[in-house]
């Protein structure tokens, strides 16, 4: 059983009187600890596919089959829960909260999951150990460079150590050398087991990916999956 | 999400605008403030008339003239409409009850006093010697008027402590002649200050005996009576006994008013609650336009964060979470706002106790429960509609924001 099941899965954006469709029939399925590139160019659903992945939208038709369960026909709250602990953002903009600090950015997801005080502080601290951030716990957003609010974004995306990791064009507010940095530090967890999903425009980034899904019009074009012997060295 | 966690994540976010939430604050405490300061003063003004009233006497009975009632009909409605007067008669008359024990007629006039080519215009009261007791009022040098026949119009006068200041000034005034309108009297007493009173002033009126008050006005009537009864439990039968006396010496009907010492302080204290609780409701309309400034502040605040509102929702955020975070830091400002108010409040009403220090203006326990109990219901009131858009953003929408 596949860790992701889409199937016939059709999204539809009325704008005025007219219809986009921007997913249509689409049909993929993704195996756990599987490194995917989503690519093609704007407007072809890339972003889309990747909201519904991550369950902050809903299909018009299809299913979702998520570690073989149907998340499609969920409330919003039981959505929410599915996202809390099993579904990591990474997003281009960070989406830091300005006013709390790199720790308690990071600790946001043990709080929404109501993680008693010790426990979190004990797993934050790790995380801003294993991300190399413990000099700059308790700096504010607008007090870290680029990379530094990315790996924090990144921090805070795997502190409930969720299936799979949902980055969207994370390396595309950031410089080549912190970008370069920030895709080894995704793919270093890849590597521990997490699946991750990567949205992007860049074809270099793209071609680090051992699976690549081409989309163009809300459809999928191509599904190269690269021989496992291919895989360049990470980090 | 804990409740401690909750309260954290809203204080952190009220605390991140410090302009905008210092300026919530301050319309939710003015609105709270102005409650406490009005209803200080408005409880301060009740409390100083039912005290003045208090140190009139427990046990005293006022009759006035005429009825405000509707009655039988008997002989007298058709003759006339205007009561009958009330007489020296009737004083005399109404000593005999068993249950009263002092009683003091009042005439009232206008006229004018003039001694060594002072004059001035003055206030005449006509009474009898029991008056000073009766109100509890001390005499300063001399003696009050002399106990004898009701309707004996002695040529004496007792005056208050500002006529004898403006008409002596460090000379001694007993036993010196005076003259008010055409009688020429002798000074026999001076009041003692009075100080602050209800009603009549002692300080500038002058006292003669009530038949000579009667004949300076060619009158025979009375302002009204006071009548001392012997406590307070015996005011209820007094009053009968009063009626019967009354009713028998104007044939068969009872055209007087009798007023006690409850029934006017009820009357005011009734009265002036209600202009309270009126004052504190002027108030309370600051409280419902601060409510409105919460939902408006609010719903920037949503539209400010709409970008965390995704954020939080992608992280897992369920509705709840997002609803309680906002509605818990609207609850915050108001209360901020209610304990600010209430401390500028108290810092006010303490500023009137300066500065009128007759004025009892302590603010009424009712008045704070109900200031601070609407700020906070306003604010959540308020609060809600917010809390609500916020939750329901959609968060694809809410994260391409910023």
């Amino acid at each position: 059983m596949a860790q992701i099941e889409l199937s016939g899965i059709e999204r539809i954006f009325r704008l005025g009187d007219s219809e986009v469709h921007a997913l249509r029939d689409l049909s993929v399925s993704i195996e756990a600890g599987e490194y995917v590139a989503v690519m093609g160019p704007s407007g072809s659903g890339k972003s889309t596919l990747l909201n519904l992945l991550g369950l902050l939208d809903r299909p018009d038709a299809g299913h979702y089959r998520l570690e073989g369960r149907d998340v499609t026909t969920l409330s919003a709250d039981e959505q929410a829960e599915v996202r809390r602990a099993r579904i990591g953002f990474v997003f281009q903009s960070f989406h830091l909260v300005p006013r709390l600090t790199a720790a308690e950015n990071i600790g946001l997801p043990l709080m929404l999951a109501g993680v008693a005080p010790p426990e979190r502080a004990a797993r934050v601290a790790r995380a801003l150990k294993d991300f190399g951030l413990e000099t700059r716990a308790g700096h504010r957003p607008e007090e870290l460079s680029g990379g530094q609010r990315q790996r924090v974004a990144i921090a805070r995306a795997t502190i409930m150590r969720p299936a799979m990791l949902l980055a969207d064009e994370p390396t595309g507010n950031l410089d080549r050398a912190t970008g370069q940095e920030v895709t080894a530090l995704l793919e270093a967890l890849n590597a521990g087991g997490t699946t991750l999903i990567v949205v992007t425009h860049d074809p270099s980034m793209g071609a680090r990916a051992r699976r690549q899904l081409l989309m163009e019009d809300g459809a999928l074009r191509q599904d190269v999956r690269r021989p496992e012997s291919a895989t360049p060295a990470t980090g | 999400m804990t409740p401690a966690d909750t309260l954290r994540f809203a204080s952190r976010a009220a605390l991140a605008y410090p302009v905008r939430t210092a300026l919530m604050v301050l319309a939710m405490a003015i609105g709270v403030a102005a409650v406490v300061v009005l209803t200080a003063l408005g409880d301060g003004a009740r409390r100083y008339v039912v005290g003045q009233f208090a140190s009139l006497g427990a046990n005293l009975v006022i009759v006035l003239p005429g009825r405000n009632e509707t009655g039988g009909v008997n002989a007298g409605s058709f003759v006339t409409s205007t009561p009958r007067d009330l007489t020296v008669a009737d004083a005399s008359a109404l000593l005999r009850a068993p249950l009263v024990t002092r009683v003091a007629p009042l005439s009232l006039g206008n006229s004018e006093i003039s001694v060594g080519g002072k004059l001035r215009e003055v206030l005449v009261l006509g009474t009898t010697a029991d008056y000073v007791d009766i109100r509890n009022y001390r005499v300063a040098a001399g003696q009050f008027l002399p106990r004898e026949d009701l309707g004996r119009a002695a040529a004496v006068a007792v005056i208050g402590d500002t006529l004898r200041r403006e008409l002596f000034g460090n000379e001694p005034a007993v036993g010196r002649m005076v003259r008010i309108g055409d009688h020429r009297l002798r000074l026999v007493g001076v009041m003692a200050p009075s100080g602050q009173g209800l009603g009549m002033n002692t300080d500038e009126i002058v006292i003669v005996p009530v038949a000579t008050a009667q004949a300076m006005f060619n009158t025979n009537t009375l302002f009204r009576i006071m009548v001392e009864v012997r406590s307070r439990e015996a005011i209820v039968p007094a009053q009968r006994e009063m009626e019967k006396i009354m009713r028998a010496r104007h044939e068969g009907e009872l055209d007087v008013t009798l007023i006690t010492q409850d029934a006017v302080l009820g009357t005011f204290d009734r009265i002036l609650g209600a202009l309270t609780l009126a004052v504190a409701g002027i108030a309370a309309i600051s409280l419902a336009v601060a409510g409105i400034l919460v939902m408006n502040v609010m719903l920037v605040a949503v539209t400010q964060r709409t970008g965390e509102i995704g954020l939080l929702k992608a992280l897992g955020a369920s509705g709840r979470h997002i609803r309680l975070a906002f509605l818990t830091e609207a609850a915050l400002l108001s209360l901020a706002g209610a304990f600010v108010g209430f401390a500028l409040g108290h810092l006010g009403a303490w500023g009137i106790r300066l500065t009128w220090p007759v004025l009892p203006a302590w603010p009424p326990q009712w008045a704070v429960i109900a200031a601070l109990g609407t700020a906070l219901t306003t604010g959540l009131l308020f609060g809600v509609m917010p809390a609500r858009r916020a939750a329901r953003l959609d968060p694809v929408q809410a994260l391409m924001k910023r």
